[in-house]
């Protein structure tokens, strides 16, 4: 898919999760609309996995740690053929398996998430896994900045390092902001990058909503070989539809119908200028 | 049902290569004895490998074992990857740290997720006596029962133990097992078959029921010689292993025929054997005379952890006593 294509398909995702979380009166916006540039390059280009193979041992993993923003995650997947988009019209709804947070009872979901500081530890037991059976696939997971205090994420990121999992890449979706206010504020976990490297991984900057830059630099996992990738994906909470844009309100704001239309509006502008 | 998924293999006591040993030393020789020819056994430690016994295993199959230095959840969350691969995983750590650091990991990663890994709780209950409460495991029985899709068990003896184990590693299912220190008796007999949610009958008796679990059973037998020879009185000794899912046919069986009952175990009164017993029994309209021997609510006092069982009655002498009661009460 070209990077064209691709920056379409961001577009029309992020009308998808507003459209589903308007219906839902329901979900982690902010956050969804921050991550989506990153699953859409992940799903339509980088990863090897599909509805056809997602039982094979062989498939790339993707474990999504910040399990919250699964409104990214659910319009990705149906778009690539895990589920019908229509299943979304139940979000949220009673004994809906498209839930709050990711399940396996939604086709195309590795690992039930949505506790923060998961999902490093359980992509390192499948990274390990992977080097112990000699297969080729790489596991992702994305990781918010909001979760990084947990301590469970350094105890992994030791282990990582440790076993040289150059098959393991964490993206880290740093928009700067959490439920209470930003990052900084709440519990500063800057400089992450000098952390991470400190911790022994190999860290890479990138701006989480240039497609070509998200697809040059998962090409380029492993950064060095014997080492875990880490991308510090730079984003903008809320990315996308600006009057949501760094705002703290719109983590789990919904938009009422006369802010979806503006909402709508900006993405068709969006749509055109491409 | 959870138990109906179990795989039941025909253990007989030919296969039990020791007798009289710790079961966590059963454990470590069972678990080589599978590694051999089944390279997805992996075992996980918290640099756990020493209390663990797993030392030999270590040296055996260095391939097997992956170590996350101390760190409990990243232990859980490792293992649970690891299981979503494929691998039959043994997340082997102290009961006291594994079930209430990573209960978020055990909860989320393992039981939610179902990732079929093992929890092997080391050094269960008061085994670390002397080191006090930081190191008792006195809440993890009641903790996990509140927690879907996890299997919780302790087994009495070394034929328990090695089948428990085998029956684990093919098993799809969570498993959580405890283990002691302590060497234990063999409690099984050739004609003794070992299935998960199934008590076992190891005595006869018409007066009343001891249920007991993990190194609390060896006890109460003794207790019931105790009785016989003093007291004349007979007292039938259930070893309920598995106390998720609890066997309540056997439970049904036992309280009609009205005898008092008496439940021992190594945790706290709250929540474990003896609550989940008289929740069904009271649910279901029986009435049988009924006493939970356990640790009570209080600052558990430290020593041996024959010396607390002592204390509080978890002990040939202590146990006898509460049946005695019971019975002419």
């Amino acid at each position: 898919m070209s990077e064209k294509e691709l920056a379409h398909k961001s577009v029309d995702y992020r009308r998808k999760i507003l459209k589903y979380i308007v219906k839902a009166n329901a979900g982690h916006t902010g956050g969804s609309l921050s991550c989506i540039d990153i699953l859409n390059v992940l799903y339509n280009y980088t990863l090897n996995v599909d509805p056809e193979n997602f039982s094979s041992p062989d498939r790339d993993r993707y474990i999504q740690s910040k399990g919250h923003t699964v409104e990214a995650l659910y319009v990705v997947l149906a778009s690539r053929g895990f589920f019908p988009e229509s299943d979304l019209e139940t979000l949220c709804r009673y004994k809906s398996h498209y839930i709050g947070h990711p399940t396996r009872k939604v086709h195309g979901i590795e690992q039930n998430t949505g506790a923060l500081g998961h999902g490093l530890s359980l992509s390192v037991g499948v990274a390990i896994a992977g080097k112990l059976d000699k297969k080729n696939y790489k596991v992702f997971t994305l990781l918010g900045d909001g979760e990084l205090p947990e301590g469970s994420n350094w105890e992994a990121a030791l282990s990582a390092a440790h076993y040289k999992l150059d098959n393991l890449c964490a993206i880290l979706d740093k928009n700067n902001l959490q439920i209470t206010g930003t990052t900084t504020d709440v519990c500063n976990t800057d400089p992450v990058d000098k952390k991470f490297e400190a911790f022994g991984w190999e860290v890479r900057h990138v701006d989480g909503h240039d497609i070509k830059q998200l697809k040059e630099t998962f090409d380029a996992i492993p950064f060095v070989k014997g080492k875990p990738s880490m991308v510090i994906a730079h984003t903008v909470k809320g990315k996308g539809v600006s009057y949501m844009e760094n705002q703290l309100k719109w983590h789990h704001g919904v938009p009422n119908q006369q802010q979806y239309a503006e909402a709508l509006q900006e993405l068709d502008f969006q749509d055109k200028s491409i | 049902m959870l138990i109906n998924k179990l795989i039941q293999v025909d253990a007989t006591i030919e296969k039990i290569a020791v007798r009289n040993q710790a079961n966590l030393e059963v454990f470590s020789t069972t678990l080589q004895d599978l590694a051999r020819t089944d390279r997805d056994i992996i075992v996980v430690t918290s640099d756990s490998r020493g209390s663990g016994k797993l030392v030999p295993f270590g040296q055996s199959f260095p391939e097997q074992i992956v170590e996350v230095g101390i760190a409990e959840q990243n232990l859980v969350g490792v293992a649970a990857g690891l299981a979503s691969a494929g691998k039959k995983v043994f997340a082997v750590s102290p009961a006291c740290f594994l079930t209430a650091r990573a209960l978020e990991q055990i909860k989320n990663d393992v039981a939610y997720s179902n990732n079929a890994v093992k929890l092997i709780g080391i050094s269960a209950g008061v085994s670390y006596g002397a080191l006090g409460s930081t190191h008792h495991s006195l809440h993890d029985f009641a903790v996990l029962r509140t927690v879907n899709n996890l299997i919780i068990a302790a087994p009495a003896d070394n034929f328990e133990t090695e089948q428990a184990i085998r029956l684990a590693a093919e098993s799809d299912l969570p498993i959580y097992l405890r283990f002691g220190k302590k060497a234990m008796p063999l409690l099984s007999t050739e004609e003794t078959t070992f299935e998960f949610g199934k008590g076992r009958k190891i005595r006869e008796g018409g007066d009343v029921v001891i249920i007991a679990t993990g190194e609390t059973v060896a006890p109460a037998l003794n207790a019931c010689e105790k009785l016989s020879r003093e007291s004349g009185i007979e007292a039938a000794v259930i070893s309920m292993h598995t106390i998720k899912p609890l066997d309540y046919r056997l439970l049904s069986e036992i309280a009609n025929l009205g005898n008092p009952i008496l439940t021992v175990e190594e945790h706290s009164i709250f929540g474990g054997l003896g609550e989940a017993c008289a929740s069904f029994l009271l649910e279901n309209n029986y009435r049988n005379k009924f006493k939970i021997i356990g640790i009570p609510d209080e600052y558990t006092v430290t020593g041996s952890q024959q010396e607390i069982f002592d204390h509080y009655g978890i002990s040939e002498n202590g146990i006898a006593d509460a049946a005695l009661k019971l019975c002419r009460g």
